[in-house]
């Protein structure tokens, strides 16, 4: 069960030609996908294509209408591969990842998928970003757009423009044989919009029909001499034959192109950026129209050179608007300028940064440079040009930078994956610091405070892979970490398998939660769920097993601080040879709860009896030391100004949002905290029974307290 | 090139918030308030990292129709720009000073409207003394920041209204009248959404009216009520507060004998009294600052915290009450409390009386015995009548407390401490004072106390070697390095820099 349903949203596509869609960006897309006729449509989840997945998942009663394959891939990779039905046949065909992490996984199938080239049209949507909302911001798909020479589409950022992109990329895939990549940045994949819908379409070849009479080709196969003649078709017909379709389409595109003799050029994912900072700069106005010429590529790969012969008719210089390095995009056009012996001069990172996001301030600062060298703008602007940001004193500024602190994404309220570092902590105190591995996942926050644990995070699924240099006789055991999302996209394989093979005497912890939580809490293979359409419920330790892992153990309850320290201790110093796995087990909190949440109402209408339990600190009893913050940094457990006149540091506080989880009752035992915790449960409709013994205990313990209470009035003041 | 002039904008709103405080209904309210009414309205974030209590930006544009340009479709921006906000809502103070840090709140166009409360950073939290930061420099900054700054705390508001954060930075939004819609056309937008509306709209109006500067009238705040003992012997030893010390450390020194009548009996208090006279006499009365350090931290280490404390706090009426209240639990709902307590050895034995305590706590056959049946922590029901009599019998051992070992272990730590203080109060008030501190460092429970204690006992080893050469302010230093780190690896480097070991 994703985070997020889509199930109310999921109407909107099956809108028919003429009505006007309204909604977020990755919607679109899907209703776009339906638009073009796709017959099947693979991709691994992750923000922010996790939308796209979780809308198919909530719309596979429109899918099986379509007769559209819908597939949660095993990973990038899988996905990728999952295109070659569109080799031999005229399927059309999308797969969905995140960003760059994504592509490098893909980058097996993509290449062999790009060598031999497809019949139908195949799109790979990559949902990446360049900056705040990347994982590995300074690497870009487009490298991988060049190297396999598949087409990378960037579309203006609207939902018109985006729908067409995905309309177009099938077309331009099919005209030029090619799989095409569609970059859709972050923002854009969230931005709310409108576009005309148009009917969705049925593909007129079926997934049936090509199972019914298979086609091979061996030239189409990644194999000598087919290889070979694979490169010399890449540049001889589907590279000529793509700049014909761009250049056809008009896909790219022009705006005031004559207006003035200097020009920019910006992708089309950063167009409205660029048009808000020539709107300060009083170069355009709010519906885009630009006293600047500005080509806009929505083709970032491959650049068309007439387009750009085009361009630069007539015009002294222009300045390409490129994030990220190196700078492909510039580097390609110098060699186009040098070869047409164009004398436009052309201007790019010298007078933009090399390295980060290019957010309105730094293309207006770039533009403006570059206009006022050609003598476009006042070279000192007049008062009201200035962006209005005022110059902050050091002093001011040093003192407000020591008042906000960064606040980085960390485990939830009552998550499960937190005992697992709290026991690492306390075993820590008894057996030393150990090298630990980290992955990808929610579980990466242990890296951050208050935990701290964690030295590298080199993939996904390649936690345990990564300590398998940590391998010495007689030397401490390295400690690795993996969430199962990372296990099934290929840590069993990569980690597990491997550590075996090779005799490992390493520790892996698999965090195991039943959902893929870090992308949103989508199903796996070893998700405790009923899915009606995915088979679930395969166990990891059988996994594990299965590969030859001797040692395996398993936590049910991450919570219960006690078996989860005694568990790894065990692990980090028993005799036993080979590797040692841990599997630690429970329900991630966020879906629990939205899973328990209705339940629970129901339950409370009904007259039921219904216990919550949730934590509290007595403040008259809590020292204000923090030490059960230390070891266990949940959101609900806080701080608050200390009600005792005499003392001065702020005490803990448990806040209504706590969930009952149990860790903080458990750390003050384990670590011998302090008797500050309190359990309560609040019981709901109490039964006859609870009411009667409370009445009992009442009158005794009522008595005690009334008399205890007058005393102390009597000594009051 | 030719400028064009009068360029229409776009009102520009970032909203700053946290997983979970709504932030993105906020942004489709602003969406919806606009588009309902012809406006162009676009929103954006990058969420992920909200979900997970991160800090994020959601960002809105809105455009009122041009009929001129009826085709064509505006280009909207997707993040925020420094210096080109008009109204910034952020949904707590910190978050308002990222807004000012990241030079998204300007004084000549922006509106900010900001929660005051605070939702503390894990860096706040964690430290083992106080880590806040200061509210009075958020504030400031906002304040010096904004062309119009609305700030109240809207979590109070929200939670005084049954409703969420965001409902009550809609109705501040409406009530700033930065965007042109009416009251009826904002609250109209929240009946469209159609989820909690009562509540929402009751958060709205509250939020609402505070922008408008209708914000129910502050309460004064109360003045200090005068001492009204029932008993005459309190009254006595009030007397004493009254001719010993001057208002303000007497202040402090009343809370002292309050916290300690509370802790023991009149005569501890007196106990306590006797001793601050004592300090009071060797500094002649002319130092009030170490007066009321000394009169606080004495006050503490007297009410050290046993396990006879422990057991009396709670199992006071008094807390029952305030866990029903804190639980939110309604009255026919039932509320068990049940305590978390880890006594150990050590505690057993320091809670008997000194000869029995000190016997038991050496290492023979029965120290064993009770050494293995407390290695793990208890969970006792209070609110039921076992759990409940059992630690109400052992509060009742106040009577006994003054024979116990752990009464003679802290008076002896107490004397040792005080004495340095009175031998140094009238020569050197400064490292006086910085003594009297060093009681911050023995606080907590167990392992905690074990660990302060520790620190404390080398300050003090520390102090009493190298007392002629060692400077107030390096004491202090030490205390607070002390503090910094659980393991007492900044101690020890503090201690290893100033080269005194």
């Amino acid at each position: 069960m994703a985070e997020r349903s889509f199930v109310e949203e999921v109407k909107k596509l099956r809108l028919g030609a003429g009505e006007v869609f309204s909604g977020e960006g990755i919607l679109a897309v899907t209703k776009a996908l339906l638009e073009s006729g796709v017959s099947y449509v693979a991709g691994y989840q992750g923000a922010p294509i996790s939308h796209l997945m979780d809308v198919l998942a909530d719309a596979q009663d429109i899918l099986s209408d379509h007769g559209i394959r819908f597939e949660n891939s095993a990973s990038e990779a899988t996905a990728a591969a999952t295109l070659a039905a569109s080799v031999n046949y005229p399927l059309r065909g999308a797969v969905t990842f995140k960003a760059t992490v994504g592509t490098n996984v893909a980058s097996d199938a993509l290449a062999n998928l790009a060598s031999g080239g497809v019949l139908g049209g195949a799109l790979i949507i990559v949902g990446e970003d360049y900056g705040e909302g990347s994982s590995i911001m300074q690497e870009r798909s487009h490298a991988f757009a060049m190297k396999s020479q598949m087409w990378l589409l960037d579309p203006r950022p609207n939902l018109p423009c985006i729908v067409q992109a995905v309309k177009d990329g099938f077309d331009l895939s099919e005209a030029s044989s090619t799989p095409v990549m569609l970059q859709l940045r972050i923002r854009a994949c969230h931005v709310h919009g409108q576009f005309v819908a148009s009917d969705n379409k049925r593909a007129s070849f079926t997934i049936k029909q090509a199972l019914a009479r298979p086609q091979r080709d061996v030239n189409r196969i990644v194999l000598p001499p087919a290889s070979f003649m694979h490169e010399k078709e890449k540049i001889e017909q589907r590279w000529p034959a793509a700049v014909r379709f761009i250049k056809e389409r008009q896909l790219n595109e022009f705006f005031s192109e004559h207006d003035d003799d200097v020009g920019l050029v910006v992708q089309g994912g950063s167009y409205n950026t660029l048009i808000r900072a020539l709107n300060k700069l009083g170069l355009a106005d709010v519906y885009g129209e630009s006293k600047v010429p500005l080509y806009v590529m929505n083709v970032a790969y491959p650049l068309i050179d007439d387009e750009f012969e085009r361009f630069c008719q007539g015009k002294r210089a222009i300045l390409v608007l490129e994030e990220g390095q190196p700078n492909f995009v510039e580097q390609n056009v110098a060699d186009i300028l040098r070869r047409l012996q164009s004398p436009t001069v052309l201007h790019g990172k010298d007078l933009l940064p090399l390295a980060g996001e290019y957010n309105t301030a730094t293309m207006l600062a770039g533009v403006k440079a570059f206009l006022q060298r050609y003598g476009k703008v006042e070279a000192d602007p007049k008062e009201r040009k200035v962006i209005p940001l005022q110059p902050v004193s050091a002093e001011a500024s040093a003192e407000l930078a020591a008042n906000v602190h960064a606040r980085p994404p960390g485990f939830c309220t009552g998550c499960p994956e937190r005992p697992i570092f709290t026991a690492m902590k306390l075993v820590e105190r008894e057996l030393g610091p150990h090298h630990v591995t980290a992955d990808i996942g929610c579980h990466l926050f242990s890296i951050l405070p208050p935990f701290n644990i964690g030295a590298t995070t080199m993939g996904y699924g390649l936690g345990a892979a990564s300590a398998a240099a940590f391998n010495t006789p007689g030397a401490k055991r390295a400690i690795s970490v993996m969430g199962d999302g990372g296990f099934w996209h290929n840590g069993l394989t990569s980690g597990i398998a491997n550590a075996v093979f090779n005799r490992s005497d390493n520790l892996t912890i698999v965090v195991d939660n039943s959902y893929t939580s870090a992308t949103g809490g989508q199903d796996i293979l070893s998700s405790t769920a009923l899915n009606p359409t995915r088979s679930t419920g395969h166990a990891i330790e059988k996994a594990v097993r299965g590969v030859g892992v001797e040692w395996v153990h398993r936590v049910q309850r991450t919570y219960d601080l006690k078996t989860m320290m005694a568990t790894l201790r065990e692990a980090l110093t028993t005799k036993e040879t080979g590797p040692k796995v841990l599997i630690a087990q429970s329900e991630c909190m966020l879906n629990k709860q939205r899973r328990e949440k209705p339940q629970v109402r129901k339950a409370v209408a009904a007259g039921e009896r219904v216990v919550r339990e949730r934590f509290g600190v007595d403040p008259d009893t809590c020292t204000g030391d923090h030490s059960c913050i230390r070891l266990s940094g949940c959101p609900s457990l806080t701080i608050k100004p200390n009600p005792d006149p005499l003392r001065t540091d702020p005490i803990a506080a448990v806040q209504d949002s706590c969930v009952g989880c149990g860790l903080c009752g458990e750390v003050s035992h384990a670590a011998v905290l302090c008797p500050s915790f309190y359990r309560a449960e609040i019981i709901t409709n109490p039964t006859r029974m609870d009411k009667f013994r409370k009445r009992l205990s009442g009158l005794v313990i009522g008595w005690l307290q009334g008399r205890d209470a007058r005393r102390r009035e009597q000594l009051a003041f | 090139m030719q400028e064009i002039k009068n360029i229409q904008q776009p009102i520009k709103i970032a909203i700053l918030a946290m997983g979970g405080e709504g932030g993105g209904v906020l942004a489709d309210w602003i969406v919806d308030l606009g588009e309902h009414h012809g406006w162009y309205a676009q929103t954006t974030s990058v969420p992920g990292v909200a979900q997970r209590t991160g800090a994020t930006i959601y960002y809105v544009e809105l455009l009122p129709p041009a009929p001129a340009h009826e085709k064509r479709k505006p280009v909207l921006a997707l993040m925020p720009m420094p210096g080109d906000v008009d109204v910034v809502l952020c949904s707590e103070l910190m978050e308002a000073g990222r807004a000012v840090q990241r030079g998204l709140v300007t004084p000549d166009r922006t509106t900010l409207l900001t929660s005051t409360h605070r939702v503390y950073s894990i860096a706040e939290k964690a430290a083992m003394g106080d880590g806040r930061v200061d509210v009075d420099v958020l504030l400031k900054h906002a304040e010096k920041a904004a062309k119009r700054l609305v700030s109240f705390d809207m979590a109070q508001a929200a939670e005084e209204t049954g409703s969420v954060i965001s409902a009550v930075l809609f109705g501040a939004l409406c009530g700033t009248g930065v965007v042109p819609f009416s009251r009826e056309q904002f609250e109209q937008t929240i009946e469209r959404g159609g989820v909690g509306v009562k509540p929402s709209l009751k958060a709205f109006a509250r939020g609402c009216g505070e922008a408008m500067g209708q914000g129910a009238p502050k309460a004064e705040a109360a003045a200090e009520a005068l001492p009204n003992p029932k008993s005459p012997a309190v009254a006595q030893l009030l007397d004493r507060v009254g001719k010993a010390f001057d208002e303000k450390s007497g202040r402090l020194v009343r809370e002292g004998v309050r916290r300690l009548i509370d802790y023991q009996d009149i005569p501890y208090a007196s106990l306590y009294l006797d001793r601050l006279e004592s300090l009071q006499r060797r500094t002649g009365g002319m130092d009030p600052v170490l007066t009321g350090e000394v009169a606080r931290h004495l006050a503490l280490w007297m009410s050290y915290e046993d396990t006879i404390r422990v057991a009396d706090l709670k199992t006071r009426g008094s807390r029952f009450d305030r866990v029903q209240g804190e639980v939110r639990a309604k009255q026919e709902q039932q509320v068990h409390i049940n305590e978390f307590m880890h006594p150990r050895i050590e505690e057993i034995c320091e809670t008997l009386p000194s000869g029995l305590g000190r016997w038991l706590s050496k290492p023979h056959f029965i120290h064993r015995m009770i050494a293995r049946m407390t290695t793990e922590g208890r969970v006792i029901r209070t609110s039921s009548l076992p759990g409940f009599m059992l630690l109400w019998t052992l509060s009742r051992w106040r009577a006994g407390r003054r024979t116990t070992l752990r009464y003679e272990l802290e008076n002896q730590r107490i004397e040792r401490w005080f004495g340095k203080i009175l031998a140094l109060a009238h020569a050197h008030p400064a490292l006086a004072l910085e003594v009297a501190r060093l009681q911050r460092l023995v606080k907590g429970y167990g392992d905690t106390h074990a660990r302060g204690l520790g620190n404390y006992e080398t300050l003090m080893g520390f102090l009493e070697k190298h007392e002629t050469q060692i400077a107030p302010a390096t004491l202090g230093e030490l205390r607070e390095a002390a503090l910094a780190s659980e393991d007492g690896q900044k101690l020890r480097f503090a201690l290893q820099r100033m080269a005194f070991n």
